[in-house]
């Protein structure tokens, strides 16, 4: 992934996740990013979207953790990114986790693969017992 | 303790999510509302989502999941009022909501659930 740089004017916001209505704050929070990165509608609902799913992943089978949103800009293109960092028990085949379909547990399958669809920039950070980070990056 | 109301309609159940749904919140819906089709005795259900700025994979299950007990307890589930851009995520996601009936609002829902003879 190109490293976007980040804009030094606009904060990092952090957002512990540790239960079920930190995904509604992680929600509300990506949504102000997106405001302040002037995205569409469709822009927005899609980060938002994205945001859910990632977050859920982390408090699901990460066992909690946090949320950090900016605002970056590279070049003249604007864009949000998220991080969604565990300690949980991480996870063995990544790709595999990525397919639609692939579940652990009550899920469909869709957060990773899914949330993957609806941004512009990917990366997944895990290994067995050592717990997962996911960036991304969405641009306007 | 957080609940979404139901409202009844004659034989119609009538939900309307005006908050941000935590998972929680979707998976009590989903049991109230099949507790409240037993108890009424109703045919229909009519969900409107026109005020909800997402729909998740989570809360997508939450609505095939009541689409699907509903028809199982012979009442009919109509979704309605749901945005363009969440319609647009939603399938991009990989989710297309199989076996559920839409309409664009609720008075065309209702006119659904009268065409079937649901009310």
């Amino acid at each position: 992934m190109t490293p976007a740089s980040a804009d030094p004017s606009r904060p990092v916001i952090r957002v512990e996740i540790a239960e079920n209505e930190d995904v509604v704050v992680v929600r509300q929070r990506a949504r102000e990013q997106a405001q302040r990165a002037g995205f569409s509608l469709l822009e927005t609902t899609k980060l938002v979207t994205a945001a859910s799913e990632l977050a859920r992943n982390t408090l699901e089978h990460g066992g909690g953790g946090y949320a950090e949103l900016e605002v970056c800009t590279e070049g003249l293109r604007r864009g949000v990114r998220m991080r969604f960092v565990d300690e949980g028990p991480g996870i063995a085949d990544p790709e595999q986790a990525l397919r639609d379909g692939y579940t652990t547990g009550k899920g469909l399958g869709l957060g990773l693969g899914g949330s993957r669809r609806l941004v512009s920039e990917f990366e997944i950070e895990t290994a067995p017992n050592r717990g997962t980070k996911v960036t991304v990056v969405r641009w306007k | 303790m957080d609940r979404i109301p139901i409202l009844r309609m004659g034989r119609t159940l009538l939900v309307t999510v005006q908050v941000d749904m935590h998972d929680q919140l979707a998976v009590r819906l989903l049991d109230d509302l099949t507790m409240m089709i037993t108890k009424t005795r109703a045919r229909g259900v009519l969900i409107d989502i026109s005020a909800l700025d997402i729909v998740d994979s989570f809360i997508g299950r939450m609505i095939a999941d009541i689409a699907a007990t509903s028809r199982i307890l012979d009442a009919q589930t109509v979704l309605v009022g749901m945005q363009p851009a969440v319609a647009i995520t939603l399938v991009e996601l990989g989710m297309a909501l199989p076996g559920v009936r839409t309409a664009l609002d609720v008075e065309r829902g209702m006119e659904m659930l009268d065409d079937a003879g649901e009310r």
